[in-house]
């Protein structure tokens, strides 16, 4: 071939790539960098204010900060027509600093409503208070900011700069943490527990048998989520099906609390997430050859020890990929929690949501998201180390 | 190369899909909170004035939150035009720049308005309260107050309150014995805030939290909960329509105006202002009532209200007696913080 | 001659409505190497199932060292069994795959060691110890299941089709190995096997199956040259079945007479009787187209067709009463389709079937 055809020959294998770089770059790598630089960086105030910058750096934070900032302040009010960027600037102020929407509201239509001098004491006494002006001037202090990503972890730096923990009354991101992380192990060790011998049963049978369990565990994927939280509720509240037939069986007096707390997430999360166990070690296990076990039990091997000793192993890689796939599901749910857990059973993309949807904080979800992202390579790379430390070949 | 040719084509073919798609004016979009009230919405306004306008009015639903607005406008070109907002998302959003300043002169002046339902950036659409709900059939000799509410010996079984701190604190206060004309001074306080939240401490174990409108309901009907808050509009409602003898506890209770505003770059936003015209008109909001109990901003509609009716309405003088508007500047000011709090209290 | 080792008293196995094996008996002695051989789905396998343990009899008994084994687990039975596609553990390495037997019996490690290296040392692979299975060969790995069903001496060794996966060449190798090992320790083997050759080189008996049934058992030469049934004749080697019926029966000579005409002499056998149908094999390989011995079978035919095999020619010869297939040693190599020649073979080459 010439070496004008290898040319063409090259652009129509990249013209073929293009549709996944596409993808890739708009659906993978744009949302997870905006999200870290949402996270870490703070430009707002830095390029909307920016004579209030300038006034901020000559503030000794201890002087009343009116005379020095005040009229720097109302002059960028006025320089700025972008109601958005101010809009910006007032999320970004109020979330440091509680009142500064209704302040700000009061200050910007009497800045624009007049000219010359103005007095901010005399627009609102609040401007007498330095907290405000504190918050001001920690905003102008870089574009960057590492706030968001401390406050994801329960810190903050106080006034000095220094990195100090918030009190649990104001912030238990690390404790919502920690129970994302107990409640996916948990429904990932009741996946493995039930999932594993039900894939055994899957893969031991064949025909219309199996046809039968592997669409029954695949039947919830096919149902909506909340359809499925919706019939788990039905089932597991105080008057529902489970506890009406515990009652009538008189194994229980009262109805079990199997709902609004931990168990009912648990549950209702296993369900959800069992055919990411079950399909996996299921596939590993038709993998292997049939005559191993027999094999092992002619070598000596009892059925319990001939499953320890060779299909448990051998299947191992199923468990491994079926655990992470639940696991990394897990952690990014919240609907079923808010639906059929208790308070105290939110998972942190609850937390992540409420500040995406709710106050437009992108700061804080994107500085939540990454902690998240960061735990979950974490994981992988266990995982990663984990089955390659046992090279299967079967 | 056949093949570079042909991908060339395919190349096209899908930009020039893609670009008739962006090119295709978008009917006029208008997005309200769903359910019942939609479908009563849909009948008066969306459907009548689609007629007035000669083109389809396409409708959607939502369940809040002015990030939601937030992310639409920041993308450029939102695909929503005329949207129903709480108060705090009016006041937050109109802050943040994102909506359309309402041209008051097609509305027919300010003056015609309930002063909570008039804004630069929104129009009231309707006042709707948050009270106390409970069966009248299980109790009959129901909690009057939001003390009797927080009494779990009067009054036994569990408590539905909303997932959130607004409203909750309001109520806290008021069952601690704050005057109802007191509740924002007191809250606006930090001891006020800590007398709250030790109000709700003890509650919280005996706390049922919902989050979506027809929760409560479900929660009552079922019996998992003994009385809880609710929204006046779905319990009349439930009345209605399943025959129901579910009763509102009015004074103490909260009023809240949601809002119709335009988002800021809306391709139809004069239709979308148009069309608020039209549902602000008192000859058509005054339909509303018979279709679901909402509160009418409109002072001539609401005056057109038949008298049967009247009684379950938030507007009503007799109801309004003991009961406080929503202070939506306090919620803006404090939203996040009292939140944040309040999902740290709920977790501990 | 000491009570047999291996004793199946008419034992029967169904699946479901299915019956695999009919009110079967079978002795094996200590030492002996016996081939179960037969087509796919004749129930020889299942034999060998219910010997290891993974099948249980539906009726009659299986007693081993007289010992009653029906309702023994597997695991209990100290079996060697050598699966077809070899079976070794993927996970584990060639050591830890021989060793297993023995970690399953509790030996202690040095011990386990030792036993270890002499069993892979006896199948040549003792430097491949620290191997994974994947990377043998087929025949290396059929080797380390040998060491594996060998190293816990067990009292019977089991070999499914052994060599089945393996290729000519190899097969072969493997066969004579198995012989060997066989001789060397003194083993009592149980070979199921569908390749007659095989059976025929190996055993010290072979036991021939047909619908569950025993058709033939006895040493490879009896089974060959002494066929009992038509079946056993057709599906060991290649044969010529000529039909007759049996005319006069002297002391030393039968006569069978042939529907066309022709006559066939055998040698007298007890159980022949005048007028009987008779169905008679005669070997390819025991006819021959010259006259310069004594033959008192002759039949003149035309040569139909003629291919070289290098070690012999075999050609198929059609005369009125039968058509002939004849393998001849090459040193006849100037016969041509068409030839007219004749098919000669003493009385002791043929023999009269059931």
């Amino acid at each position: 071939m010439s070496a004008g055809g290898k040319y063409r020959r090259h652009v129509a294998a990249a013209l073929m790539l293009m549709p996944l770089v596409i993808f890739l770059g708009l659906f993978f790598v744009w949302p997870i960098v905006s999200m870290l630089s949402e996270a870490v960086s703070d430009p707002v105030v830095v390029k909307t204010l920016p004579s209030t910058t300038e006034a901020a750096r000559r503030w000794d934070h201890a002087s009343p900060a009116v005379p020095i900032m005040g009229q720097a302040l109302v002059d960028d009010i006025r320089a700025t027509t972008d109601d958005q960027a101010m809009g910006d600037v007032v999320r970004r102020l109020n979330s440091a600093k509680s009142g500064f929407r209704t302040l700000m509201m009061k200050t910007l239509s009497a800045a624009r409503g007049s000219t010359g001098p103005l007095d901010l004491t005399t627009v609102d006494p609040r401007w007498q208070d330095n907290g405000y002006w504190e918050a001001i001037a920690a905003a102008s202090g870089s574009r960057y900011t590492d706030r968001n990503l401390l406050a994801a972890l329960d810190y903050t730096r106080n006034p000095q700069g220094q990195i100090e923990a918030l009190p649990p009354s104001a912030s238990n991101n690390a404790d919502i943490f920690k129970r994302t992380f107990v409640i996916s192990g948990l429904v990932t060790l009741m996946c493995i527990a039930i999932g594993y011998p039900f894939a055994m049963l899957a893969a031991s049978v064949t025909g219309w048998k199996r046809q039968l369990l592997l669409g029954a565990v695949l039947l919830p994927l096919w149902t909506s989520l909340l359809v499925r939280t919706a019939a788990w509720i039905i089932l597991l509240q105080d008057q529902g099906l489970i506890n009406s037939l515990l009652q009538a069986l008189h194994l229980t007096s009262g109805p079990l609390p199997l709902l609004f707390n931990r168990m009912g997430v648990v549950i209702a999360m296993t369900h959800v997430l069992l055919p990411f166990m079950v399909l996996p070690i299921f596939s590993v296990l038709i993998g292997i050859p049939g005559n191993l076990m027999p094999a092992a039990q002619s070598l000596g091997a009892s059925k319990l020890r001939a499953f320890w000793h060779v299909l448990l192993p051998l299947s191992l890689r199923g468990v491994a990929s079926g655990a992470l796939l639940v696991f990394m599901s897990a952690i990014g749910y919240y609907i079923t929690p808010a639906l059929v857990g208790g308070p105290r059973d939110q998972m942190i993309s609850a937390v992540i949501a409420f500040y995406s949807l709710n106050t437009a904080n992108w700061g804080m979800a994107g500085a939540l998201g990454i902690i998240l992202l960061a735990a979950t390579l974490a994981l992988y790379a266990v995982y990663h180390r984990l089955t390659n430390d046992r090279p299967v070949k079967v | 190369m056949k093949l570079t040719r042909s991908l060339l084509l395919a190349s096209a073919l899908a930009a020039l899909t893609l670009g008739s798609v962006a090119a295709q004016a978008r009917d006029l979009t208008v997005v309200s909170w769903g359910g019942n009230y939609q479908d009563a919405q849909r009948e008066i306004y969306f459907k009548p004035f689609s007629e007035v306008l000669g083109k389809p009015v396409l409708d959607e639903s939502w369940d809040g939150g002015v990030g939601v607005l937030q992310s639409k406008v920041k993308a450029g070109a939102p695909n929503w035009d005329a949207v129903q907002v709480e108060t705090e998302e009016l006041a937050l959003g109109c802050a943040d720049g994102i909506y359309e300043k309402i041209d008051w002169a097609k509305l027919g002046g300010k003056d015609k308005f309930i002063d909570s339902a008039v804004s630069d950036c929104g129009v009231g659409a309707i006042v709707w309260s948050t009270a106390i709900a409970y069966d009248g059939d299980k109790l009959k000799d129901g909690p009057k107050s939001w003390a009797d509410f927080w009494d779990v010996t009067k009054f036994p079984g569990k408590r539905g309150l909303r997932k959130g701190p607004k409203y909750t604190l309001e109520f806290a206060l008021q069952a601690d014995g704050v005057a109802p004309a007191d509740v924002y001074k007191v809250l606006g306080t930090p001891e006020g805030v800590d007398r709250a939240f030790k109000k709700l401490d003890e509650l919280k174990p005996n706390i049922v939290w919902w989050e979506a409108g027809a929760q409560p309901l479900q929660l009552i009907s079922s019996g998992e909960v003994a009385m809880s808050t609710a929204y006046n509009g779905r319990i009349s409602g439930i009345n209605r329509s399943e025959k129901k003898n579910f009763k509102v506890v009015w004074p103490g209770s909260i009023y809240a105006v949601d809002s119709w505003v335009i988002l800021k770059g809306a391709e139809n936003a004069a239709a979308a202002m148009d069309f608020i015209a039209f549902t602000s008109k008192p000859e058509n909001q005054a339909k509303l009532p018979a279709k679901i109990a909402y509160g009418l901003p409109n002072k001539e509609a609401a005056a057109a209200v038949p008298a049967e009716l009247q009684g379950e309405l938030p507007t009503t003088p007799a109801n309004m007696e003991g009961a406080i508007p929503l202070n939506g500047d306090f919620w803006i000011d404090n939203s996040e913080e009292l939140t944040k709090r309040f999902n740290a209290w709920l977790g501990q | 001659m000491s009570d047999p080792y291996i004793l199946f008293q008419n034992v029967s196995k169904s699946f479901g409505p299915l019956t695999v094996i009919k009110d079967l008996d079978l002795a094996i002695d200590k030492g002996e190497f016996v081939s179960l051989l037969g087509p796919s789905g004749s129930g020889k396998t299942t034999i060998l199932m219910m010997l290891a343990g993974f099948e249980n009899p539906t009726s009659g008994a299986v007693i081993v060292g007289g010992q009653h084994v029906e309702r023994l687990p597997p695991h209990k039975r100290n079996m060697g069994v050598v699966f077809q596609s070899y079976a070794l553990f993927p996970h584990m390495t060639v050591a830890e795959n021989v060793a297993f037997p023995l970690n399953m019996r509790g030996i202690a490690k040095a011990d386990s060691a030792a036993r270890v290296q002499r069993a892979l040392d006896m199948v040549q692979l003792g430097a491949y110890k620290e191997r994974k299975p994947s990377q043998l060969s087929g025949g290396q790995q059929q080797r380390v299941a040998l060491a594996r069903a060998l190293v816990f001496e067990p009292a019977v060794v089991l070999m499914d089709e052994p060599l089945g996966a393996l290729d000519k060449q190899l097969r072969e190798q493997m066969q004579l190995d198995i012989r060997e090992l066989h001789k060397r320790l003194g083993l009592t083997i149980v070979f199921v096997t569908h390749d007659q050759s095989e059976a025929l080189t190996m055993s010290d008996r072979i036991a021939v199956f047909n619908h569950g049934k025993i058709e033939q058992i006895g040493r490879p030469s009896e089974i060959y040259e002494r066929p009992g049934t038509r079946f056993v004749a057709e599906f060991i080697g290649e044969t010529n079945l000529v039909e007759g019926v049996i005319g006069t029966v002297a002391k030393d000579r039968t006569t069978i007479a042939l529907k066309h005409g022709g006559k066939l002499v055998v040698e007298t056998r007890p159980g022949l009787v005048e007028g009987a149908p008779a169905s008679v094999s005669i070997r390819p390989e025991r006819i021959h187209f010259d006259h310069t011995a004594e033959r008192e079978n002759d039949f003149p035919g035309t040569v139909l067709d003629r291919v070289y095999h290098g070690d012999h020619v075999r050609v198929v010869l059609d005369t009125p009463d039968h058509r002939f297939i004849i393998k001849s040693d090459h040193r006849m190599g100037v016969l041509d389709e068409g030839d007219k020649v004749s098919a000669s073979f003493t009385p002791n080459a043929c023999w009269v079937v059931g």
